[in-house]
């Protein structure tokens, strides 16, 4: 307990300490919100555009904290060998990889309450109905989306082609899940593919529990499809993962 | 028990035998030296006994344990210069060391460690402004603020000064005078000479000798004996020269003659080296 506290810690000095990851995981997404929200007006799938942005902006925040800053910082640390070196303490994988997760929760939730903020302050968007809801949604969506980080940390090759490589998937996703406007009018094969992506279901969780005011639990099927993505990575991560940087 | 034993060791990568099966034992308190060029297999042993690679065949063991399956409990007494690593490029040198000390039970004081390694001007610094000699003894000193028993060194001093490499030796004669065990590799012989109880010359993944560095320069071939005559160079190897020598000069002087550009040489320690690691120590007596 003592290790995982201390590693937390360390963990959140290593990313507050880090400029350029600290803008682009935890302020780009409330920044992106700031102006999609002052370019938005009317309705997006039923909500008030603020709402639905906000909830779209949050599923966003959390696929790129989780997911796309994590597997970009465990790449940089195991190719440069600091992994390698911690490799060597008496820092157990497991409570590392547990201060890791929880740091980058503590992260996500710090960004969700700016975004909210935000949302409520300056275009009148609605608090959270199902706070309870909200704490579930939030708990599945970081361990999902960590769960595919390990993974695609794990399939990664090298330092330089992480941030390019994981940002070819996450902006894609986020654009055909809805996080940055209605994707009613995409045409048929991306909203085929659409309905395969975990954000997708992230954001619908999202909507029935922060604005509909309705149960987590409500959501079984989305629930499992989110799951599905981070047991996915997670299995990946655990054939493929190493501490040490790759050969080349 | 012994800090270290490794018997018949053996490591392949693919048809590349980086060790090649190798044997030596490392008692508690002994400064050890891995001496050898480079692809000679000094890292891959090192690794194996830091826990870091697996091996195919041989028996070891580190502090009576398997490295293979020490864990943390291993981790706690053990200290570690990799030979390349980095370390957390945004922090400062004392955070460096306080993030590395939370990991142990009972760790050094930081400054004093910071200190050891010489490094109390640049404690406030951030790890990416330092040189690569000072990233060296930022690596020297996390591995120390676990206060190990026993410490491996992978070419500790390779990018230091002169200073900072006097400055490192007399680090490690300070933690050899505190009882710790160490595992130290090198390209340097006089590295080796300075620090180590005991050398081992490896090459091509064998052990082609082992000793105290007294030994190792025992086996040394013999004294030459070199002068010029009639415009050209003549080198006598003899393990007499007292003798050759005032047979040489006898004649010389008989028949009034200059022995031009007389000398006699010991052969350096990095002929020594250099003939151990050519192969031709085999030969060697
Ligand atoms: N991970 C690896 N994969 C394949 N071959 C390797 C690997 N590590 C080492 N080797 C090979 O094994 C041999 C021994 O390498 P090792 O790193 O142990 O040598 P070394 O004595 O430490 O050399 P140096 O003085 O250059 O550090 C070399 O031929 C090297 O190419
Ligand atoms: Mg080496």
């Amino acid at each position: 307990m003592r290790l995982f506290r201390h590693e937390v810690r360390t963990q959140q000095l290593l990313f507050w300490r880090n400029k350029e990851s600290a803008v682009f995981v935890f302020v780009f997404p409330p920044l992106l919100y700031l102006l999609l929200g002052a370019v938005y007006s009317g309705r997006i799938g039923g909500f008030p555009a603020a709402d639905a942005l906000l909830v779209g902006l949050v599923g966003y925040g959390c696929a790129n904290t989780a997911f796309a800053g994590l597997a970009i910082t465990l790449v940089i640390r195991r190719e440069g060998g600091v992994l390698k070196r911690m490799r060597a303490t008496p820092l157990p994988p497991a409570t590392y990889l547990a201060a890791v997760l929880t740091s980058t929760l503590f992260i996500f939730v710090l960004q969700l309450l700016v975004t909210m903020t935000l949302g409520v302050v300056l275009y009148g968007a609605s608090g959270p109905r199902n706070w309870l809801g909200l704490g579930c949604a939030v708990l599945l969506g970081v361990a999902a989306f960590a769960g595919l980080g390990f993974g695609a940390a794990a399939l990664i090759r090298s330092s330089e082609g992480a941030s390019a490589v994981v940002n070819l998937i996450v902006l894609p996703m986020a654009f055909l899940s809805g996080s940055f406007g209605p994707t009613r009018g995409y045409p048929a094969f991306l909203q085929a593919i659409s309905d395969v992506l975990p954000l997708t279901y992230l954001i619908r969780i999202l909507r029935v529990v922060y604005l509909g005011g309705g149960s987590f639990w409500s959501q079984p099927r989305g629930i499992v499809i989110v799951l599905a993505w981070g047991v996915v990575g997670l299995l990946i991560a655990s054939r493929r993962f190493g501490w040490e940087p790759r050969e080349r | 028990m012994s800090a270290l034993e490794v018997r018949d060791l053996r490591k392949a990568y693919g048809a590349v035998e980086a060790v090649a099966g190798i044997s030596f034992t490392v008692e508690q308190g002994e400064v050890f030296g891995l001496l050898g060029p480079n692809g000679a297999g000094k890292t891959t042993t090192v690794e194996i006994l830091e826990g870091y690679r697996s091996r195919d065949g041989g028996e070891v063991t580190v502090l009576g344990v398997d490295p293979a399956h020490g864990g943390s409990a291993l981790r706690e007494r053990i200290g570690v210069v990799l030979q390349t690593s980095e370390l957390p490029a945004a922090l400062t040198v004392r955070e460096v060391h306080r993030m590395f000390a939370g990991y142990y039970e009972r760790p050094r004081d930081i400054d004093e460690v910071i200190g050891l390694v010489g490094l109390e001007e640049k404690a406030g610094a951030r790890v990416k402004t330092l040189s690569g000699g000072q990233k060296r003894r930022l690596d020297l000193g996390i591995a120390l603020v676990g206060d190990p028993e026993l410490i491996f060194l992978d070419e500790p001093t390779t990018g230091f000064d002169p200073a900072a490499r006097r400055g490192a030796w007399e680090l490690v004669r300070s933690l050899r005078a505190l009882g710790k065990t160490i595992l130290l590799t090198t390209h340097y012989l006089d590295e080796a000479q300075q620090l180590a109880d005991r050398v081992a010359v490896i090459r091509e993944g064998l052990i082609v000798n082992i000793g105290s560095p007294a030994d190792l320069i025992g086996v040394a071939p013999t004294v030459e004996i070199r002068y010029r005559e009639a415009g050209r160079d003549v080198v006598i190897e003899t393990d007499e020269p007292t003798r050759v020598l005032a047979g040489l000069t006898g004649a010389a002087v008989a028949a009034g003659r200059e022995l031009e550009s007389l000398e006699v040489v010991r052969p350096s320690l990095e002929d020594v080296y250099l003939d151990l690691i050519d192969g031709e120590s085999d030969e060697a007596p």
